[in-house]
This record gives C-alpha cells, structure tokens and sequence, in this order.
C-alpha cells in the first residue's frame, strides 16, 4: 500500500510539505503533491489550481472517472475520498494530500467485477455508458450509507448522478439487486 | 482557472495570520461554490488557504438545550446528527434537500453560509452585475428573472439567496460565531445577511481574515415540531423557487408561538415577521394562515417573469403552516 509508482511527472524542484512551516504558501508554479490513490501512493507535480478530476485523467491515466459538467451538477466525476463520495471536478487535487481516494478503477479485483458493476450490466443500467463510472461509485456508496430502503429513497440519494439516457430505472433496479444479495442490510463490499 | 497559491493552515490563528499576510487571499473549506466560481473567472483570489484541516468540525449538543455546529462540519455530518433530527428537525430537513449527497459531503456549513448568489448574470463573469463589478448595474431587473427575488430587493440586485439551511437557522435566531484580526465576535445571523441596497457586493458584515468558526442554534422547544418544505421545478436535486422553514405552537386551537422563514424569494434567507406577528394569539387554521401569508407577501416586488413567485409563496407559507399544526397536534403540542 505504500509503494511510491514511478511516474513521469513526478518532479524534483521543491521540498516535502513535511519540511515546511504551517500555513507556508505553496505555487502558483508546480509543488509536489503525494497523495494515495486506490491505495497506491502518488507523488506528481501540480500546479495548485489542477483538480483532483484532471489530476486522475491527465495526470495518472486512471480516465474511468469522467468529466461531465466540470461543475458540480452531474456527478459523472464521484469518487471517495477518505470513503465518502464526493466530486472530484470540485476538488483541488492538492486538497486531497495524505487523503485516500478511490476511483471506479478499484471496484474490479483481480479482474473479478464488482457485484454493482456485475448488476448494472445484468439490468442494462446504462446506454451510452458516460455516466456509469460516477453511478458505480454513488450506488456503491449509497449501500454503504444505508438509504437504499425504498425506489424514493435510491432515487433521491442517487439524484446527484445524472444520466441524460435516463436509464435510472434499471440503474435502481441494479441497486436494489446488490442491496438484496448483500442480506438486507444493505451494505455491500468495500 | 487562473493559477492560484495554496496553504493548508493548521490551526484557527495559524489561518488568519496567513489571510491577513495576504489581502488577495480567501479561505477554501469545501470548495463547492468556491472552486467553481475559481473556474468561471468570477472570484479571483490569487492564494488558497485551506481551512479544511482545522478542529472546528464538531457538532454539540449544549447544556440548555442549544445546538453548536462547528463551522467545519459537512452538512452531511449536521444533517445525520442526532441533535439536529430530533430537536432541529427543520435543519436536517433543510440539508438533505439542499444539495446531491456528494455536495452534501464536501459542502461546510460555515461556507454554506457564505455561498453566492446562483443569478446567471453574476456568474456568467461578463454580464453587468453589481455584485461582481460593483457600478455596472444588473442585468436581471429587465433580463431572465424568473428565479429572481421579489422581496429585499433595490435596483441595484435581485438575486435569490440560494442556501436552504440558512432559511432554517434564520427562522431560529442562530447566531454565528466568528474569529479574525478584531478578535471573536458573535453575529445575529440575521444580521449576518445583508440586504443589497446600493451595495449588492457586501454580503456579510464580516472583514478579510475573519473566519466563521461555529453556528450556535439557541434552545427552541418549538422546533421539535418543526419542517421545512421546499418547492421547485424538479423532484430533486433544484434551487427553490419557494421554501419555508417553520415551526409552530398550537394549544386549544390558538397559536401561541411560531417561527417562519422563507427562502427562493427573497435577497436574503428571510424571517417572515409579519407572518409570525399576525399569527401570534390566532386561530391555527387555513383562513388565519392565509391572511399572515398575504401580510408578508404585500411587500413584494415583482419583476416580469417572477410575478408567479408572489401567489406561489403564500401558497407554501399556508401549506407549510398547516403541516406544522397537523404536527404540532400529533406531537401532543394541542
């Protein structure tokens, strides 16, 4: 788990935010941000202002969380930091320093797909499929928050995902599948 | 975006000495309006200093029955506190529709507080607009205003007051409590919100450096029954064009204690005196309801494409305060 990849951005000009004083200002130019990602620790050189949503695509080659709105409104960009879901596009990537953030990368293990991803292939809960990175992540989520009793209540805790398919109802019915494999409690893996 | 300085203080002192080192800095907590208006070119600040590490995350519970939410705290974290459901319900209720769960999340509450306006002309970064280019005048008096407020306006802004939550603390006399270069202070947050008059840009009576470090709720026996009720265009995930945080106390049919706010129809999260005054010592029915709201709403100023908001919230005013009474009957308030 702390494992520091190689990585061609990975700069060497300035020093560790250990080494420096608090609230010591850092850029505009490129710092060195470590953060850890699906587990692994990352170390890059960013500018300050780069996303946590551009720092993943552009920065990391993970582009499985995707950019919709760029805003905050369409949740295609969910991931976890520090295991609750929030939206990367709102995040400064340097925000998220000695956080841990999860994309949709992590959900598959050992080539094995999540039961949320399984489910939403078995309901056909996507089309043009845009959206389904964020979707995984909110619905995984949303098991885990405990508010995937009812239809109304997976509709309204899943209301900052959109799907300009719609395809909401089979994407709550794959939620409600893993729900009720899960044994009711509604807590699936991770 | 423009390129931006990024520190991450350590401590409430340690944040506003570093605010203070910089006039062109801002605090960041959880960044939802921040970040993006960053990207619009609509604020430009040209240092960060993150506050998200700071120990003011804590909700308590107060020994006479008040409430502290730490300004840190997500408004997920208020919305589930115990405190907050069972005391405050009009809070929690207020949180879970004002945002997506992953807003909800990120989004502080001091920063709630501190939102900007959701007025098209003020955050498309060119339009004239009072709010971002003080003197330039406003767009939205004579432009697409149908989300635009019809109460606390001047002519010189009518953008709506966007946060929920505000509406309900506004409705219970919350008052925010604030560190900064002239020591603490301790704000009635109703003062905290300022009309725009001539001066659509000052928002809060609050200078540079000053950091808001808590909301205190005081005790309110009366917000046990309370709701909040919310109308807008969708089922979900919407600004409202109408809202109404109430709580209310009916015994032998008689109010004897109300406390109304609205929000969606005003510059500013709006305590609803004249609503409370008329229907303090009244009968808790339709027809009293109804005279109150039309009180309240007399001062409304319409503009084109909002008239509807006028008739829609007396409507949400009446229908809230029934809940409220049907409520405040099941609750063995009667």
């Amino acid at each position: 788990m702390t494992k520091v990849k190689k990585h061609p951005v990975v700069a060497t000009a300035t020093a560790s935010p250990a080494k420096r004083g608090a609230g010591a200002m850092r850029g505009p130019g490129a710092v060195n941000v470590s953060l850890s990602v699906n587990g692994e620790e990352r170390l890059v050189s960013i500018e300050p202002r780069v996303s946590l949503l551009d720092l993943l695509r552009e920065h990391l080659d993970l582009t499985g969380t995707k950019k919709g709105c760029d805003h905050g409104a369409c949740g295609a960009c969910t991931v976890w930091v520090d295991g609750r879901r929030v939206l990367a596009c709102l995040t400064l990537a340097i925000t998220s320093e000695g956080r841990e953030v999860y994309t949709v990368e992590s959900l598959a293990t050992g080539g094995e797909l999540h039961p949320m991803q399984r489910a939403f292939i078995t309901r056909d809960a996507f089309q043009c499929g845009y959206c389904t990175p964020g979707q995984l992540m909110s619905a995984v989520a949303l098991l885990n928050e405990g508010h995937a009793s009812t239809d109304a209540e997976i509709a309204e805790w899943m209301s900052g995902n959109l799907c300009r398919c719609a395809a909401y109802p089979n994407i709550r019915a794959a939620i409600r599948d893993v729900r009720d494999a899960a044994g009711g409690d509604g807590h699936a893996a991770h | 975006m423009r390129p931006i300085s990024y520190a991450r203080a350590t401590g409430v002192e340690d944040a506003i000495a570093t605010a203070l080192a910089d006039r062109e800095s801002a605090y960041l907590a959880g960044g939802t309006t921040e970040i993006d208006l960053l990207r619009l070119d609509v604020v430009r600040p040209t240092a960060l200093i993150d506050i998200n590490a700071l120990p003011l995350g804590r909700i308590e519970d107060l020994p006479d029955g008040g409430l502290r939410i730490g300004a840190l705290a997500r408004m997920s974290d208020a919305a589930e506190a115990p405190g907050v459901v069972e005391r405050f319900p009009m809070i929690a209720q207020a949180l879970v529709l004002g945002a997506s769960p992953q807003l909800r999340h990120m989004a502080s509450m001091g920063g709630n507080l501190l939102q900007r306006v959701r007025c098209t002309y003020f955050r498309d970064g060119v339009s004239p607009c009072n709010k971002r280019e003080p003197g330039t005048g406003c767009s939205a008096l004579e432009g697409i205003n149908r989300g635009h407020a019809v109460l606390g306006t001047s002519e010189h802004c009518i953008a709506t007051h966007p946060s929920d939550v505000s509406v309900a603390l506004v409705a219970l006399d919350a008052i925010v409590q604030t560190d900064g270069p002239s020591g603490t202070r301790a704000i009635p947050i109703d003062e905290f919100f300022l009309l725009p008059g001539e001066t659509p840009h000052y928002e809060h009576p609050i200078e540079h450096g000053e950091l808001i470090v808590a909301i205190d709720v005081p005790a309110a026996p009366v917000a046990r029954t309370s709701l909040y009720l919310k109308v807008r265009d969708r089922g979900s995930y919407e600004f409202a064009l109408v809202s109404a945080a109430v709580a209310l106390r009916v015994e032998r049919g008689v109010v004897i204690d109300v406390r109304l706010a609205l929000g969606g129809v005003a510059t500013k999260p709006w305590r609803a005196r004249r609503v409370e005054s008329a229907l303090m010592g009244a009968r808790a029915d339709t027809a009293s309801f109804a005279r109150a709201a039309h009180e309240e709403l007399a001062a409304a100023r319409p503009r084109g494409l909002n008239a509807f908001k006028v008739e829609l919230a007396q409507r949400t005013i009446v229908r809230a305060l029934e809940t409220a009474a049907g409520l405040a009957i099941a609750g063995g308030g009667a």
